[in-house]
């Protein structure tokens, strides 16, 4: 019954035994420090997988491009047209507005990415660690925040290059981009709930797209909402899409309110990020 | 068998009271005991699906079981899962590593996980990099890693937090031989620094390389424990085929096996088909004897083997039914 020998103990290689992991106490929590270190270890983690495939950026690089030379080009024209403004006033209406609209595609993605990479053994090693399951949908967060980023930079590049002209409202860019930022950053956590409740990413992506098309076309990013009929008025009156588009139009190009919007984008993003979030890492840390 | 041993408490590093766990219909892990002492390699052997995965989620708190109690290092795998988290390592059937991130990049990672501070994490990547001999590969995406580099990976990926308790389920399923013996090496190894393993295995091979005590689980029951001399004996010990030169020598040959009656030894039976005499036996004692037998009689041998009861046989000989098979049992792993 003594064994306590194992067998084959030949073949030890000498390693130097350095001191052990830091222990902390006993009741296991996990604290603010240790949180923030396993949210950049992961954060790091996705990022090097973006480095490492390259191609995941594809459509964060090109889709603000397609979609600015698409409704600037074939668009603008005709419904600048009816603005009385032509294609460039239209630029300047449009930009702020595709802000939104970009940030809404990047957080949709995740939900696809989401579903693959929880599938993958890593998961189960993430889980069986000493680490609050909330830091690895953090740091996807994070890490879409940052795709995010990269993204409204190119729609502003290829808006700059087209005609869009602030008018030295730089700080109201700022604003705006933030704005923008922190509702992505919201319905990240909408689209990730998604990835983790479906079954394939096949669905998720068929879902988000039903989603996506009304709230987008829907709002006030592409044309003003006023000739629109009551009813649908109605819906985008209180479509978020509409409200951060507004926000980043007063923002960006000193027309209308800023105030109104603005409030209504932070109640959004706050409101679903406190329910989004939780419902999300409930669901993640139940998953087997 | 080790039930012994539960009275002193600290002395197991794993114990496991009437756990249980089902899946609808299906009872994966169905009432189990099981106590693992400290220093020492426990395997659980049994055919897909007989529950060996449920099991060790259960224990790495992937999975909260239905009923039971168990707990690992002294922690309960409930009531304490963070505490227990910190002391375990766990290497999974599929390989637990991130595919598109490099060797280092991934047991960096885990450092910093472990709070290590950035340089010991870099400093300990690479002295595990160094001891399963990734060096080389250390900047190559795991996902381009050969299946036995990707395990290796894995199991210095457990290594970084130096667990009391390592948990590895089917580390070499998959595996071809040879690479399966460079896994089998490192487990001896990690095995050799004082770790507790619980090693989970459909190859009674494997079983017998890595471990000291067995417990074969088939439906989620324990079907027989103890230490690996004395399931064997239970089985039947080994084979023994013995061709002689002439196909004519093979019905005297058995005959006189048989009618010398050798202490333990059961009957030898010729198979004209395969031209060998197939003999049981249970030590090399009698393997010695055998061959005398053979040698006094002046038969001309031209091979003789001995081969390790199967799987299949170890269920046949214990539970007196036939193992299960993966088609029929498959899909409760795959739900878990």
């Amino acid at each position: 019954m003594t064994t306590t020998t194992a067998p084959g103990s030949m073949g030890t290689t000498p390693s130097p035994e350095p001191a052990p992991v830091r222990r902390r106490g006993d009741e296991g929590r996990i604290g603010i420090r240790a949180n923030l270190r396993h949210i950049g270890a992961l954060s790091r983690r996705n990022a090097l997988q973006i480095k490492q495939d390259p191609e995941s950026m594809m459509d964060a690089l090109l889709m603000p491009i397609i979609f600015t030379l698409l409704f600037v080009y074939v668009f603008g024209g005709a419904i600048g047209g009816g603005t009385d403004g032509g294609r460039d006033e239209y630029t300047n209406y449009l930009l702020p507005g595709m802000m939104a609209m970009m940030g809404m595609n990047i957080a949709m993605a995740v939900g696809t990415g989401m579903n693959e990479d929880f599938r993958k053994g890593v998961m189960d090693r993430f889980r069986s660690m000493p680490i609050a399951r909330s830091s690895v949908l953090i740091a996807k967060v994070v890490v879409e925040i940052g795709r995010m980023l990269i993204t409204i930079m190119v729609l502003l590049a290829v808006g700059f290059i087209v005609g869009l002209d602030i008018e030295g409202r730089w700080l109201g860019l700022l604003a705006a981009i933030g704005l923008t930022t922190v509702f992505g950053a919201s319905l990240v956590w909408i689209f990730m709930l998604l990835g983790l409740t479906m079954r394939t990413a096949q669905a998720v992506q068929g879902i988000s797209f039903v989603v996506l098309m009304p709230l987008q076309f829907g709002s006030s990013i592409f044309v003003p909402t006023q000739t629109m009929p009551g009813w649908l008025e109605a819906f985008t009156d209180v479509n978020p899409l509409t409200h951060v588009a507004n926000a980043s139009r007063g923002l960006m190009m000193g027309e209308g309110a800023v105030a109104v919007p603005a409030l209504w984008t932070v109640v959004w993003s706050v409101g679903l990020t406190a329910v989004m979030a939780p419902v999300a890492i409930a669901k993640f840390r139940r998953k087997t | 068998m080790t039930r012994e041993n539960a009275t002193g408490r600290g002395l197991n590093a794993v114990e496991v009271r009437g756990l249980v766990k089902h899946f609808g219909e299906t009872k994966a892990v169905d009432g189990i005991d099981l106590d693992v002492r400290e220093g020492t390699v426990m395997g659980v052997l049994g055919p897909n699906g007989a529950g060996k995965t449920t099991l060790v989620r259960m224990l790495s708190t992937l999975l909260v079981p239905d009923a039971g109690t168990a707990t690992v290092a002294g922690y309960d795998i409930v009531r304490q899962p963070r505490q227990l988290r910190r002391t375990i390592g766990l290497t999974g059937q599929y390989a637990s590593v991130d595919e598109k991130l490099s060797g280092r990049e991934n047991l960096y990672m885990i450092g910093r996980l472990l709070d290590l501070p950035r340089a010991r994490a870099r400093q300990r990547a690479d002295e595990l990099l160094e001891r399963f001999s990734l060096t080389e590969t250390a900047k190559r995406a795991a996902g381009k890693y050969s299946g036995g580099m990707r395990r290796r990976l894995d199991l210095a990926a457990s290594m970084i937090g130096r667990p009391s308790v390592l948990f590895l389920d089917e580390p070499t399923t998959g595996l071809d031989p040879r690479t399966r013996n460079e896994v089998w090496a490192e487990v001896h190894n990690i095995v050799a620094d004082g770790n507790t393993v619980l090693l989970t295995t459909q190859y009674m091979e494997e079983a017998e390389q890595l471990a000291r005590e067995l417990t074969v689980i088939d439906r989620g029951k324990i079907v027989a424990e103890g230490r690996v001399p004395e399931l064997k004996a239970k089985v039947g010990g080994r084979t023994l085929e013995i061709r002689p030169v002439e196909q004519g020598d093979l019905a005297p040959m058995a005959e006189a096996l048989s009618e010398r009656g050798l202490d333990g030894v059961g009957g030898a039976t010729p198979d004209e088909r395969t031209g060998i005499v197939t003999v049981p036996i249970l030590s090399d004692e009698q393997l010695t004897a055998v061959v005398g037998l053979l040698a006094a009689r002046g038969f001309p041998i031209a091979d003789i083997t001995t081969h390790l009861p199967s799987l299949d046989e170890v269920f046949l000989a214990i539970t007196g039914q036939k193992a299960t098979h993966q088609d029929e049992y498959s899909h409760e792993e795959a739900a878990a």
